[in-house]
């Protein structure tokens, strides 16, 4: 072992520092249900309709990966929102098959999570897992619009 | 396969400590080291050399797991700490202290916010690196079990 380094030292502490203000940054925004608009992209329209999202139905679009470990916790937050909410379908998307659709939705990250209306249009997006009472908020008017 | 996921998060610990005494050090030889282990996981989350000591030393004081995590996204962790470990290995030994300081912080940075936040950032950016290459990678990498 060669005597500790000056540089090393230095080095050590800036990345420490930089990957700690990442991950506590990262930590506050994963999951967050950002509203898209304007909602509804012709282009998003069909990229949704060709991956099997149903007009008429609010859907839950997830976007996975075989690569992805919180994949599964979001699995787990659409299908107990799903529970608890009717009228709501689930479609889970691996990335991998669809890459395609995923460039067109401007997917860059997995889990991501699109919320969609009755009318096929966009209305929230999360990059991460996203939170259950925040997408159980976002769903109520929109379920209510499809059952009246 | 599925994994007690506190085992990859004490592995990426125990990973942070060692690329850490490698930076201040320098020693090529260590990181080369941590780039065998890196290997020696990917090949089988059995033969990883940290899960041993957490399925021997840590597993047996802890509560059995709540719930358990496929092994591809652990895979390809190692993998991208692979190759960042074995740059930064060449780099310290073959004289490019610099390249070996690089790729040697790179590899610590992602250890470190694995094991401070179970942030994953190699299987973060894989979507970003399929969508930009079009290649197959994860044709090597076996489906979890859905």
């Amino acid at each position: 072992m060669q005597p500790p380094r000056l540089t090393g030292v230095l080095v050590l502490v800036a990345v420490l520092a930089a990957a700690g203000a990442f991950g506590w940054w990262r930590r506050r925004r994963d999951g967050r249900l950002r509203v898209v608009a304007p909602a509804g992209d012709a282009s998003h329209r069909a990229a949704l309709a060709a991956l099997g999202v149903r007009p008429g139905t609010v859907t839950l679009v997830q976007f996975s990966a075989p690569v992805c470990a919180p994949c599964r916790a979001a699995r787990r937050v659409l299908e107990d929102v799903a529970g608890r909410v009717d009228g709501v379908a689930l479609l889970e998307v691996g990335v991998e098959e669809h890459l395609d659709r995923a460039r067109e939705l401007d997917i860059w990250r997995t889990p991501t999570v699109l919320l969609v209306d009755g009318a096929g249009r966009i209305v929230r997006r999360a990059a991460g897992v996203p939170d259950r009472a925040d997408l159980l908020a976002a769903l109520a008017p929109l379920t209510h619009e499809v059952r009246a | 396969m599925l994994l007690d996921p506190r085992g990859p998060r004490f592995a990426a610990a125990l990973t942070t400590v060692v690329l850490a005494v490698a930076l201040v050090t320098g020693s090529g030889w260590l990181v080369l080291a941590q780039a065998v282990v890196f290997a020696l996981t990917a090949a089988h989350p059995r033969l990883g050399p940290y899960g041993l000591v957490f399925r021997a030393v840590v597993a047996p004081r802890l509560a059995p797991p709540v719930e358990l995590e496929p092994f591809a996204p652990v895979r390809f962790a190692q993998l991208v700490g692979l190759a960042f470990a074995t740059v930064g290995a060449v780099g310290w030994l073959a004289g490019l202290p610099l390249l070996g300081l690089v790729a040697t912080a790179a590899a610590l940075a992602a250890a470190f916010l694995n094991a401070a936040f179970g942030l994953c950032l190699g299987c973060e950016g894989y979507l970003a690196l399929r969508r930009l290459t079009g290649r197959p990678l994860a044709a090597r990498v076996p489906l979890p079990p859905r």
